[in-house]
């Protein structure tokens, strides 16, 4: 049976494809993650984005992935997702 | 295919049949005699030096021809069918093919094997290509994401437990459980108040896990749930405890396997747990009734995941539908705004005035022991507990006339205040007898196991009445 195709159950009044999250107006009192997926140099560019936004007086939680050959752990999404309102992530080196 | 098959003989046939391969060497003698037409389902080696010979690898013709069996020798004229054998019958397909010694070395009659269009899972695969039918919502691909019960759950489909995918195939099984047009609107679904169509019934039906067999049940008590009286769209949205309780009488609840006895109320039966969630997703789904959003419920109950369960239904004693106007042998549902379950633990009376106070002090406790004529409750008479009123001679009508009796309280006892309570009636009950319950708000069925001395409890919502919600009961058309 072909699984992929599934028939919407609901009154279809939202997208079929699902909206990312608003991004917010301002940075003002938000709390901004910076998350280092462990590939090198990547610690450079978030060091440089962290500059940057403590010199406009906001706060920043650094995290890192033990590898970023695998997806996050869940308690560290965890954490971010408690921890943080916005998350910053360098995907690449 | 929109044209019809071309006049003369048709045969369908699998290259595996053990008859299809006896007629087979007929055939060049039937294509001798007029035009031959030949479909074979699984191979291309059948009848392969006949120019009249099709794989019918997608098996649509199969499908249009309606066949069942292998081998099928129909008879086109005229742009219609005049005749149809299906195995090897000497007689038949001398009769239809015109050819009066045809087979004549082979037996009289050997039967034949099932179509390919009929082995599991392909019909429904066929209908959906080659059918009428017509499946309108909205398709969602989900094969970017490595579980479809995954993106169930990110679409915010689920009650908090996995549901079924409802794919196209199996949707268009669970209508097959109901004669409705998938499109006909069963009704405007609260808080939204958006059409609900049995095609949508249908879908949130797979997702809970039902057969196709529940449909009727699942549609009457949707039905139900619609009716004005009912006011689901106040119950949905309260801040207080209820939601749809489906109570099922009649031949339906023994046909479809519903439970009425042990852990009733409880986990474990197919029908009852699934007919009552897919109510509840109909809701969430069809509704938008999710809580925290609409759904302003305070705390809740467990029975919003599913609350559904079949009467024990007793010849002494008049059954919940019939009590309810529904004729003796039709089955109903009853939908109530139920709460929780509270248990009446009762192992020490042996006669019916003594159980039917101990019941009385119990359902006092419904709402609050300080209110009355608020929630309607349904009393759930065990059988060890009915017998004892059976026994006694005590109809349903007895129980309910002496409960209410029993229930009349002096409104002084209950005012605002009196106690040391805040909570209580207002202040011109004070000289008044006060009944707990508004005329008809007290239901008895019996339900449960036939071990265990208990009765139960399901409070309804203190909104009852024609303020909120009023129980609603509607026969289940088969």
């Amino acid at each position: 049976m072909n699984d992929s195709i599934l028939l919407d159950p609901t009154a279809e009044t939202a997208p079929a494809q699902r909206a990312r999250l608003a991004r917010p107006d301002s940075l003002e009192g938000k709390v901004v993650g910076l998350l280092d997926i462990s590939k090198p140099r990547g610690n450079v560019f978030l060091d440089r984005i962290e500059e940057q936004l403590a010199a406009l007086g906001i706060s920043v939680n650094r995290y890192s992935k033990p590898t970023f050959t695998r997806p996050a752990p869940t308690a560290l999404k965890q954490q971010m997702a408690a921890e943080v309102d916005v998350l910053v992530e360098g995907l690449a080196d | 295919m929109t044209t019809p098959p071309p006049d003369g003989l048709i045969v369908v046939a699998k290259a595996d049949c053990p008859t299809c391969r006896l007629v087979e060497p007929l055939l060049t003698e039937l294509a001798d005699a007029g035009p031959l037409q030949v479909y074979v389902q699984d191979d291309s080696d059948y009848a392969a030096t006949l120019p009249g010979t099709r794989f019918d690898e997608t098996l649509e013709h199969s499908w249009r021809l309606e066949t069942e069996f292998v081998p099928t020798l129909i008879r086109m004229e005229q742009g219609r069918e005049v005749s149809r054998t299906y195995g090897w019958d000497k007689a038949e397909w001398r009769a239809i093919s015109g050819l009066s010694g045809l087979g004549e070395a082979l037996p009289v009659m050997r039967p034949g094997c099932g179509s390919k269009t009929l082995e599991p899972g392909i019909a429904e695969r066929l209908e959906l290509a080659f059918g009428d039918v017509q499946l309108k919502s909205r398709e969602i691909d989900v094969s970017a994401e490595d579980d479809a019960i995954e993106a169930c759950y990110a679409r915010g489909w689920s009650d908090g437990l996995p549901v079924v995918p409802p794919t196209p195939v199996r949707v268009l099984r669970m209508l097959k459980g109901t004669t409705r047009d998938p499109q006909e609107v069963v009704g405007l679904m609260p808080p939204d108040l958006v059409s609900c169509t049995v095609e949508k019934v249908a879908i949130n039906a797979v997702m809970a896990g039902c057969k196709p067999e529940y449909m009727p049940v699942l549609l009457a008590a949707l039905e139900a749930s619609l009716e004005d009286d009912f006011g689901l769209h106040g119950l949905i949205c309260t801040t207080m405890f209820g939601s749809p309780l489906i109570m099922v009488n009649g031949p339906i609840t023994k046909a479809i396997g519903m439970n009425s006895g042990n852990n009733a109320l409880g986990q474990g039966n197919r029908a009852n747990a699934t007919i009552g969630r897919a109510l509840q997703l109909i809701i969430r789904n069809v509704g938008g009734g999710r809580p925290g959003e609409i759904d302003r419920a305070a705390l809740g109950n467990p029975g919003k995941y599913t609350f559904c369960f079949a009467e024990a239904e007793d010849s002494e004693w008049l059954p919940l539908a019939q009590e309810r106007g529904i004729a003796a042998g039709r089955s109903a549902v009853t939908v109530f705004p139920g709460e929780g379950v509270q248990g009446i633990i009762d192992q020490k009376s042996r006669d019916p005035e003594s159980l039917a106070r101990s019941m009385a002090e119990s359902l006092r406790a419904v709402d609050n022991v300080k209110l009355a004529m608020a929630g309607d409750a349904v009393l759930v008479v065990s059988p060890e507990h009915a017998r004892i009123f059976i026994e006694a001679g005590w109809s349903k009508q007895r129980l309910r006339e002496t409960l209410e009796q029993l229930l009349m309280a002096p409104g002084e006892k209950l005012l605002v205040g009196a106690g040391g309570i805040a909570e209580g009636i207002p202040a011109r009950f004070k000289d008044k007898q006060v009944p707990k319950f508004r005329p008809g708000g007290l239901l008895i069925v019996r339900a449960g196991g036939t071990a265990g001395l208990f009765s139960a409890i399901i409070a309804g919502w203190a909104a009852s009445g024609p303020v909120g919600s009023s129980p609603v009961t509607r026969e289940v058309i088969l």
